[in-house]
């Protein structure tokens, strides 16, 4: 059984005993505990379940790589499933549950598959479930997706908070073990900036528990001296908890700060993700020991030789009162003297290699340990926890040879240097035979934006496992000389042997028991089968097999995978090739991702200068682009429809105010301005007089209509172009895209003038008395007349007034200061009291141009209608050589005269048509789809007129008054007649007086 | 993640600062050109895979467009220059040349 | 074709499933074929199997650089819909859609097709207003959808946050007859029906180069020697400017980066796919138990198959505030893709300056859920030379005449 050793662990802080639950059952731990030294601590071997058998699982491995160890953390808004125990540091309460168990972990239900596992090979469900066809969806779909999945799903909103920053450094080096820091000191004494990462709350990494010393001092103390040399320079920033999860082009780097998650409770972020942008990267990321393959490796004891040694060293844990080490190269030799020197047994080594003849195995026997040299496993007895283990040749076939009683197994199949951030951004690798180990290739490293390499792995991750050369290697990688390299002092280690399968010629009843990617269930018969049947490739086997698609992201399985692949195609290695790594390098929250943008700041609030007094009047918002405009302001019980009403009604009556201070305004000026807009609008500009107002259509180059509004001529070299209110920042970012790279010799300077100034469209009959009272400028019929413009001083305010209607009344636009917005408005309101004032929002304002027959960009266009299409054109130029979309316009489809055009609708029975409805024509088209003439495009009550009007566009509708078309909605026809599109005071008398 | 380094106000911009236009040196062609040569200045594109010549605007900085010349298939950049530039200029050219011999030149 | 089903599987157990044989052969290649097509695609993978089954047309090569199904077809979140406002698009992607209803059993192929149904939701009044018209235009178009409200939307996904504040949920545009499929499996369950057939896969077969003589197509050079042919079709995707230019003639495409990302499984979370286009993200969950989350394009030609983080955030940003359950699940992978768009973001089936040269391109993000509609008008206008009503519209003179097939329906603006 695993328990605590009475002394030792130097990570662990005995003085603080901290107690956590696991599956409800009360555990202690200790501070620097992870969650699965602590749970090893109290013999909890089985931690969940797989994830296609429900396999029993143990822990592994003692770091991110782990696949098995996931538990459910938290509770309520706090909890998260899939938390990996192995990289959680214990705090005090922490409630754990496992996963993939029901109805409890010992008892699991869904381990009945793991008894027609033969019938379960890899890609069974490619091969079955395909009759009777509705099955799929509805029978074995639901039973296959509650038997996957793992972790339960969150319930509640999170209760964290979460942030990012930015760095910037000349030099990153991720990964604070001694090869890291080395490489961090090295590049520090050249002076650049240098950011170290490291993904633990511990600096030193693997060293300290392997018993390296380094300049003839422990590794511990190395570490403690170098940490605090690098911590005292000014230009050298340490951060821990902190995982590089991702490299991307030209230097940039994602990674996750864990700040608060070992201290739930504190007022801190629970995650802050770092955006860093670096120079050069150090990829001092080590390595990570493979699992060997043989029969009953997923068995809870089974566990990574590394590991166990580990959880001896680091946590005073032991795995097992007897473990047998299992290897096929000198480092499990360490496992065996760590667990030997701390009292536990070791009933034998097992080397695959014929000879085991090295200092450490000599240092094994020297303690009296058996080294059975040329053996492996045949076999591992257990079912929840290991019993013993089948001793058999690793040249046969299987046959037991002997059974040795044990409960932990510690396996080590060599070591695999972390290339995944070398990898991510491009780089390319290349295989090390002798090791059985991909390497980086410096001649095809990842380059950034000046071409050169800008990735570079250092120490283990660069291939050098020795200790020795990892620090040489790391110093060089930091730019240090050769002589000042730190030394390391280490037992030499014999050459590995690589070791894919045991026994070498195991037949199938053993290969179906051997595990590559212990979470998802693939084993080495599956990847096998996959060979066979023509998945050839890496990424198909992967894919057909799922074999490093589980949430350790085949950190455990890929090299075992891909190595048994290329000995089923009868092909080196190399030619199997290897597969891509991703971003992350291990998972990362979408808490952190998406931080603090969430709610009301999920995305920047625009508001007007009278946003504050829309909200205490009990506006009903619309989204508009990143505004938020009142769409009407209900009145004590009112519904929204019955709002509008009011509001259009009272408008027409008497005097409604709408803030329009979202519409765009975009100043054009200097001397080539009118010849620049007339290029922009399809009618001509230049001619505008100073102070007139004129409406005008922009195009694409493509022709289709993209834009309108009021242009203004304030002086002879200005013009003001209102827009639409969400297209200010798109045409100013086109108009400036035109002047610079096109017209970029002519005069002409823009400004987009939106959020300077605030926009109130005083409208009705009473418009002009209100005006009059606020006093300052003559608003007569004379002195500014329909589509005139004026400035002066407005109720004191600076103003500019437009006179121009959409909403087919009497109608001044006054654009103010930003700053003067809600005086002007207030002012309004107070003036306007007994004149019958309302505000009225987007909905009125949408029904009033609707029953005016004024179209609205977004609904008569939508990026396929030209002007032409829309009865506009008096507001193309016919004489103008050229404007953007003029050409486009000409084309064969455009010319058509069969195109859809704008006409008014209204029903014979007063309706109102649904939104978009279509009218069939007789027929089908070739494709069988009922063939159409017509379709709504704007559709509204008018209180006005009583009943429903809409608009829309129909196959030469001008052509077509008068005629009754039958639209269609939900089955059901709904008869409409064409006709003008102007419902609403035809003769413009209204807007004109 | 893609630094270009501004040509008008020399600030060497990360992407979220840049705001992408396609293809550069098109020829505009409008009213009276072909219907062949109009349809070509629309819509024909090179997008190549290797050397390629592109439109950007700092939109988050100075405002100014700008042209760049870069790899499609290493996102390694030769150079940036004037958006004013009606064909890529020799040092860009000579840049290019320098790190891709085998590049067929602009046309 | 060994038939798959549960008895072989059963039988095979008994002896460890020594006895399967390849899904798919892997010949050299020939001198010569009918027709070769370029790219072993989903896209290219259909068009051979339905020259083959529609036409009878077998002395088929499928060419492949890579492995096949190893572009896009492996790198899409596998949504399948078809409610498609134009009338072109959605005839094909509901031929499409109709066709993997019975993938499956055509192919003897699990291809795991889970019309588990489709969201789109609708958080502004002009997007409701779209999806409305978008309802009336499927019903004409045989096309199942309909509008529904936002109490409907939280009863099918009860995770989702309907109440805003910045969009609230206003209502969706529901296909229940849309979903996903297992994407891998479509490719394998093509190439093997294609292998059946007596076609070639060649896959680690690169074309360097396209022959022709008097303006007629030849064949193609390749990294496994010179192959002649009678048709060509060029069905790869983001690749398609660079054999277009092998071709002598420039298309009305720009290859652009587009990313995908999953969680950790998890148990159900969500039985339906949703879309939120206003906030520019969507979500679905994997039978294996993985959120799929996919959004927004780079802006930038891109040939590389990595995408830039920033996309990753605004992507993983609303579906946090969509879903806000998902905050505390983790992103387990990331990827990218090279997505193929068009001047009008609709697909290229069409012949070309070069004769016999036929191109299937320009699906841009909406490629895996088209596959077998494509491949089905793909082998008519291969085989015919001329194309069918599906294909019709999708010609690369429609950029010439000015007649766009434009999804996109509207740049949002309102007064």
């Amino acid at each position: 059984m695993s328990t605590r050793l009475a002394t030792g662990g130097r990570l662990i802080d005995r003085s603080k005993p901290l107690s956590f639950t696991f599956d409800g059952r009360s555990l202690g731990g200790f501070a620097g505990d992870t969650l699965a030294a602590a749970l090893l601590a109290n013999d909890q071997m089985l931690i969940g379940r797989s994830f296609k058998y429900h396999r029993p699982r143990g822990i592994l491995a003692s770091g991110v790589e782990e696949p098995n160890a996931l538990v459910g953390l938290g509770q309520g808004p706090r909890f998260e499933p899939d938390q990996r125990t192995t990289t959680t540091e214990l705090f005090a309460g922490a409630a754990t549950v496992s996963q993939n168990a029901w109805p409890n972990l010992d008892l699991d239900i869904g381990a009945l598959n793991n008894l027609a596992y033969r019938f379960l090979p890899a890609g069974f469900y490619y091969k079955t479930f395909m009759f009777p066809r509705f099955a799929w969806k509805h029978l074995f779909e639901p039973v296959v997706r509650l038997s996957a999945g793992i972790g339960r799903v969150p319930k509640d909103r999170d209760a964290d908070r979460y942030e990012q920053a930015y760095d910037f450094t000349d030099v990153l080096v991720v990964g604070g073990g001694v090869a890291g820091l080395a490489a961090a000191l090295a590049a520090a004494k050249g002076g650049q900036r240098v950011l170290v990462l490291e993904q633990t709350a511990h600096w030193g990494g693997r060293a300290p528990v392997d018993g390296i010393a380094i300049n003839g001092m422990p590794a511990d103390a190395w570490v403690a001296e170098t940490v605090a040399s690098l911590a005292a320079l000014p230009n050298v920033t340490l951060r821990r908890r902190t995982m590089a999860a991702g490299v991307y082009d030209h230097g940039y780097v994602v990674a996750q700060e864990a700040v608060a998650d070992h201290l739930p409770g504190a007022d801190l972020p629970r995650h802050r993700l770092w955006r860093i942008r670096a120079g050069r990267i150090i990829a001092a990321t080590g390595a990570i020991e493979r699992p060997l393959a043989f029969a009953g490796n997923d068995i809870p004891g089974v566990m990574l030789a590394s590991a166990a040694r580990d959880y001896v060293v680091n946590w005073a844990v032991s795995p097992g009162d007897r473990t047998v080490i299992v290897t096929n190269n000198d480092d499990a030799y360490r496992t065996a003297l760590a667990l030997h020197d701390a009292g536990l047994v070791v009933p034998a080594i097992l080397d695959a290699r014929a000879k085991a003849a090295g200092e450490l195995p000599a240092l094994a026997r020297a303690r009296g340990i058996r080294v059975l040299e040329g053996r492996g496993i045949a076999r591992v007895k257990g079912g929840k926890r290991v019993k013993a283990v089948e001793v058999c040749a690793q040249a046969g076939e299987g046959a037991v040879l002997e059974t040795i009683a044990c409960d932990c197994v510690a396996m080590s199949g060599g070591f695999s240097p972390v290339v995944h951030l070398y990898s991510q951004p491009g780089g390319k690798l290349v295989w090390d035979a002798a090791n059985g180990m991909f390497t980086p290739d410096p001649a095809r490293a990842p380059t950034g934006a000046d071409g050169k390499p800008f990735v570079t792995c250092a120490g283990a991750a660069s291939g050098a496992l020795q200790a020795a050369d990892a620090l040489a290697d790391a110093h060089a990688a930091g730019g240090g000389e050769a002589a000042q390299a730190p030394r390391a002092e280490a037992a030499a280690e014999a050459p590995m042997q690589p070791v894919w399968m045991m026994p070498q010629g195991a037949p199938a009843k053993l290969r179906f028991k051997m595990w590559l990617d212990f979470q998802n269930d693939v084993k080495v018969s599956d990847v096998q089968l996959a060979a066979r049947e023509g998945y050839e490739s890496v990424e198909h086997t992967k894919r057909y097999t799922t074999l490093g698609m589980a949430s350790d992201q085949g950190k455990m399985s890929n090299i075992n995978g891909l190595a048994i692949l290329s000995d089923a195609l009868g092909q080196p290695i190399p030619a199997t090739g290897t597969t891509t790594f991703r971003p992350p390098y291990a998972p990362i929250s979408f808490g952190a991702i998406a931080a603090e943008a969430r709610g009301e700041i999920f995305q920047p609030l625009r508001r007007t200068p009278m946003h504050d007094w829309h909200a205490a009047a009990g506006a009903h918002w619309e989204p508009v682009g990143l505004w938020r405009r009142p769409y009407c302001y209900p009145r004590g019980g009112e519904s929204h429809s019955q709002a509008v009403n009011r509001e259009v009604t009272n408008t027409r009556q008497n005097l409604g105010l709408l803030d329009a201070s979202t519409l765009g305004k975009i100043l054009v000026k200097g001397p080539d301005a009118g010849r620049f807009l007339d290029m922009l609008y399809t009618g001509v500009m230049s001619s505008l007089p100073v102070g007139k107002c004129r409406y005008g259509l922009m195009c694409s180059e493509n022709g289709f209509l993209i834009d309108d509004g009021v242009v203004v001529r304030l002086a002879d070299d200005a013009w003001l172009c209102h827009t639409t209110s969400g297209g200010a920042d798109r045409i100013h970012a086109h108009m400036e895209d035109w002047l610079q790279c096109e017209w970029w010799d002519w005069q002409v300077y823009t400004a987009n003038l939106t959020e300077q100034f605030a926009q109130v469209a005083v409208v009705g009959p009473n418009a002009r008395k209100l005006l009059e009272r606020l006093g300052g400028i003559d608003v007569s019929k004379e002195a500014l007349p329909f589509m005139a413009f004026t400035e002066g001083t407005l109720a004191g305010i600076p103003a500019r007034i437009f006179r121009i209607s959409f909403s087919g009344e009497l109608s001044y636009e006054v654009a103010i200061p930003a700053s003067h917005g809600l005086a002007f408005w207030k002012a309004c309101l107070a003036a306007g009291a007994d004149l019958g004032l309302m505000p009225y929002g987007t909905e009125a304002l949408h029904v009033m141009r609707a029953e005016k027959g004024f179209i609205m960009i977004g609904d008569e266009t939508d990026g396929t209608v030209i002007p032409q299409d829309l009865g506009l054109g008096w507001a193309i130029s016919k004489k103008m050589p050229d404007y953007l979309g003029k050409r486009a316009q000409e084309r064969s489809h455009m010319t058509n005269p069969e195109r859809w055009k704008l006409v008014g609708l209204e029903t014979l029975d007063g309706s109102v048509l649904p939104d978009g409805v279509l009218a069939p024509a007789p027929g089908a088209n070739p494709n069988g789809q009922r063939a159409t003439q017509g379709r709504v495009t704007s559709t509204y009550f008018s209180p006005t007129l009583g009943c429903g009007i809409a608009m829309g566009l129909v196959r030469r509708g001008p052509e077509r008054i008068g005629e009754v078309l039958e639209f269609v909605a939900a089955g059901k026809s709904i008869p409409a007649r064409i006709c003008d599109q102007v419902f609403y005071d035809k003769s413009g008398e209204k807007q004109n007086v | 993640m893609l630094t270009l380094t501004c040509p008008c106000c020399g600030v060497a911009a990360e992407e979220t600062e840049l705001a992408p236009g396609g293809e550069a040196h098109l020829k505009r062609f409008g009213p009276g050109a072909s219907d062949e040569d109009f349809e070509g200045y629309l819509f024909a594109r090179k997008n190549p895979k290797g050397v390629h010549f592109e439109r950007w605007r700092h939109a988050m900085g100075c405002g100014k467009w700008f042209l760049a010349a870069r790899c499609t298939a290493t996102l390694e950049v030769f150079g940036t220059y004037k958006a004013q530039s009606p064909e890529p200029p020799p040092e860009i050219i000579a840049a290019i040349k320098a790190r891709r011999p085998d590049w067929k030149g602009y046309s | 074709m060994r038939r798959y089903s549960v008895f072989a599987v059963a039988r095979e157990a008994l002896r460890f499933h020594a006895g399967w044989g390849r899904a798919w052969a892997a010949p050299e290649p020939k001198r010569k074929y009918d027709v070769i097509v370029v790219g072993a695609g989903g896209h290219g993978l259909a068009t051979a199997y339905y020259l083959g089954r529609n036409f009878g047309i077998r002395n088929v090569a499928v060419l492949e650089k890579g492995w096949l199904g190893g572009g896009n077809t492996g790198r899409n979140t596998t949504i399948i819909r078809s409610n498609y406002l134009q009338d072109p698009s959605a005839a094909i992607y509901e031929k499409a859609r109709s066709l993997f209803e019975t993938l499956s059993q055509e192919l003897n192929y699990n291809v795991m097709f889970s019309p588990r149904g489709l969201l789109m939701l609708a958080q502004t009044e002009h997007e409701a207003r779209g999806y409305k018209r978008t309802v009336h235009a499927n019903a004409l178009q045989g096309v199942q959808t309909e509008y529904i409200d936002a109490a409907r939307v939280k009863a099918l996904v009860p995770i989702i946050n309907i109440e805003g504040p910045r969009y609230p949920v206003l209502g969706a545009l529901y296909q229940a007859r849309g979903g996903t499929a297992r994407h891998d499996a479509v490719a394998w369950a093509y190439a093997r029906a294609c292998s059946d057939m007596g076609m070639d896969i060649i896959q680690n077969c690169e074309v360097t180069g396209v022959r022709s003589a008097g303006g007629k197509v030849q064949g193609v050079d390749t990294s496994r020697g010179s192959i002649d042919c009678d048709k060509l079709a060029i069905v790869v995707a983001g690749n398609s400017s660079v054999l277009a230019e092998m071709a002598g003639f420039r298309l009305p495409i720009e290859s652009l980066a587009l990313q995908a990302l999953v969680s950790e499984p998890i148990k159900p979370a969500i039985d339906v796919v949703v879309m939120a286009n206003t906030v520019h993200g969507y979500m679905s969950q994997s039978d294996k138990g993985e959120l799929v989350i996919g959004g927004g394009t780079d802006g930038f030609n891109n040939y590389t198959q990595r995408g830039s983080w920033h996309h990753v955030e605004e992507t993983v940003r609303a579906l946090v505030e969509t879903f806000p359950i998902i905050s505390r699940l983790k992103m387990m992978r990331s990827w990218g893709g090279i997505v193929d768009m068009t001047g009008d973001r609709s697909p290229i089936l069409s012949a070309t300056p070069l004769g016999n040269c036929f191109v299937n391109c320009g699906w841009g993000t909406g490629g895996f859920k088209s596959i077998p509609g494509s491949g089905w008008a793909m082998a008519e206008l291969i085989a015919k030379g001329a194309p069918g009503p599906l294909a019709a519209e999708f010609g690369l003179n429609r950029f010439r005449e000015g007649r766009f097939i434009d999804e996109s329906v509207a740049a949002g603006v309102a007064h």
